[in-house]
């Protein structure tokens, strides 16, 4: 029952997300067509203008795009990728794989990494490795994420010459030569940049999860019994501030993607990152709608299995 | 020194140095702004502290401008964003099919990634100065919203509001003297915190080409530019306009915990 409802409501949001997302781009003055032929628009006469648009079905009433837009999507058909000249879903199958690999590993590495560090943090809380920590994580929150990016690629690539300078892959090189060896190369300044931009807000909500626990009657009892620090955390502190840190981290997964699509156009990543602001510039709306959707999809859906996670690990948190 | 001395400190320190940013940046007038082609791309020196860009524009002055920029931007995006989660807030107090309707957006514009959103809305309102504005109020505001949204409900259910009504006083008495006193540090604070986010993404916004117009001294702007000089090894154009930015966002953000120290300890605590 509840499942329903859920499912229900989330594709009730997935709908007025495309709605309001549709309308946004028919409101802009940037035109899908000038945008389009953009240096050629000079040697196109008004007719044939208006052909184009015919055939795009841009002369019809908004409301008709729209659902024959929607009726495409649930179809299959994406549309047709006036950037790439190719349709929409095969820019998307090309390029997901480049970005799941930078930003789903960003977003594990981050979780991890931000857990453990929050742990250690709240393990020595009062101590400097805590002031540490904290004073990093502060500092992280209020850094430019493309400006981490160009500093990483100007002192690692340029200046010490350990990681390539660009892309996914040695210039030059089609992509089905690339070896294993040479993606984790190129992924590797990318992915550490994006881990630890994701580090912060997790570990400090850890941290502050952990001090909470360590300060209850339960670690004073198991202290009491002659329990170790390490013994205090690991069966103690862990299982109780796990819980609040997944729940953060996937509700991360909007910022991670958003850092990502920042770092994708300064390390020239090949992914939906880099797509979107290839799209936005040129007015390719179709590819536009789709990342959207497909970001909106993914980041509701974790931001909707935190909610359940939570409920379904700790049973007290149900009647709430 | 206690707690609330040291926010003080921290809070005077943070005002100085958000007013000595722009008034430095007014000070510069036009240095930093007009090309001066006799000394394009010299690196740090006393002359020009940060070097000068490929145009011969001292860094420094240029820098200033972009964050007096960045701080005007901020400014006006925030206090309409802080307006809208405020407007939300209250229409849930309204009635449970108005929170309804109220929380199904705040969930709605939290369903997408928020640089993802500010590109739509950049995209739709055709880029420029007041559509980075506008795109940043637009998309700010849910998380305020939340916040505000939970304190008018505890405030509803306080006994003295109930105290109130059973005193005859009016709605509108006890909305501006029991509800709005009891929101307002809340406001106040979420603005200032919001402020390091809005600025951040309006810089992130602008780099990509979707934001301030590549005429501005926007800080964008100039990051984005100094990415052809990467492997020329001209990093001044780099580190020093990123590293002002940051600087005034940690600003703010000691500005508003520091705030949320001194006027809702209870929540400031950990």
């Amino acid at each position: 029952m509840t499942v329903l409802r859920l499912i229900t409501r989330q594709l009730m949001l997935l709908f007025s997300v495309a709605l309001v997302v549709f309308m946004l781009m028919k409101l802009s003055p940037v035109d899908p067509v000038d945008a389009y032929l953009g240096a050629a628009v000079s040697r196109v006469s008004p007719e044939q203008k208006a052909q184009i648009e015919a055939a795009w079905g841009l002369n019809r009433p908004v409301a008709e795009q729209f659902f024959v837009w929607a009726g495409q999507l649930i179809q299959g058909d994406l549309g047709f990728s006036t950037t790439y000249r190719m349709p929409v879903s095969e820019v998307i199958g090309q390029r997901i794989g480049a970005s799941l690999a930078l930003t789903g590993l960003a977003w594990l590495f981050s979780g991890l990494l931000g857990f453990l560090l929050g742990v250690i943090a709240a393990a020595l809380a009062g101590g400097w490795m805590d002031r540490v920590i904290r004073v990093v994580c502060y500092v992280l929150a209020g850094t430019p994420a493309f400006w981490l990016a160009i500093l990483a690629i100007m002192v690692v690539s340029v200046e010490w010459g350990w990681a390539p300078i660009c892309c996914s892959g040695p210039i030059g090189v089609p992509d089905q030569q690339v070896t294993l060896g040479q993606r984790l190369e190129h992924l590797l300044l990318p992915l550490s940049v994006l881990t630890v931009l994701g580090v912060a807000s997790i570990a400090l909500h850890t941290r502050i999860k952990m001090i909470e626990v360590l300060q209850s009657d339960y670690v004073l009892l198991a202290r009491a019994q002659g329990a170790s620090l390490m013994d205090i955390i690991l069966r103690h502190g862990i299982r109780n501030a796990a819980l609040p840190a997944l729940t953060v981290t996937m509700a991360a997964s909007g910022e991670i993607f958003g850092g990502s699509i920042l770092a994708e156009q300064v390390f020239a990543w090949p992914g939906l990152g880099r797509a979107t602001v290839e799209a936005g510039l040129k007015g390719d709306v179709p590819l536009l709608l789709a990342i959207a959707l497909l970001t909106t999809l993914i980041v509701s859906s974790m931001n909707l299995l935190a909610d359940r996670l939570q409920h379904i690990i700790d049973p007290r948190t149900r009647r709430l | 020194m206690n707690g609330r001395v040291s926010a003080l400190y921290r809070i005077g320190l943070a005002l100085l140095l958000i007013v000595a940013v722009l008034v430095a940046a007014a000070l510069a007038g036009d240095v930093g702004v007009r090309a001066d082609f006799m000394n394009r791309l010299s690196a740090p020196s006393w002359l020009h502290p940060f070097g000068t860009d490929q145009m011969g524009r001292d860094m420094l002055a240029r820098s200033l401008h972009g964050l007096a920029l960045s701080l005007w931007v901020g400014l006006l995006a925030a206090s309409l964003s802080v307006l809208i989660s405020t407007l939300v807030a209250l229409t849930s107090a309204l009635g449970e099919r108005a929170d309804r309707v109220a929380t199904f957006i705040t969930d709605a514009m939290l369903s997408m990634p928020h640089l993802m959103l500010l590109i739509l809305l950049s995209f739709a309102m055709g880029g420029g100065t007041s559509a980075v504005i506008l795109a940043v109020a637009i998309s700010h505001w849910p998380r305020l919203a939340r916040v505000l949204r939970v304190e008018l409900r505890e405030v509803q259910a306080a006994t003295y509001v109930e105290a109130s009504y059973a005193l005859g006083k009016s709605r509108l008495f006890i909305a501006w003297s029991h509800i709005l006193p009891h929101l307002a540090p809340h406001i106040l604070v979420g603005a200032l915190l919001m402020f390091p986010h809005a600025i951040l993404h309006e810089a992130g916004l602008t780099f990509l080409g979707f934001g301030l117009e590549p005429s501005r001294p926007a800080i964008g702007v100039m990051l984005s530019d100094s990415m052809r000089h990467i492997s020329a090894g001209r990093w001044w154009l780099a580190l020093f306009p990123g590293l002002m930015l940051m600087v005034l966002v940690l600003a703010f953000e000691a500005l508003g915990s520091a705030s949320r120290r001194l006027l809702t300890p209870r929540e400031a605590q950990c």
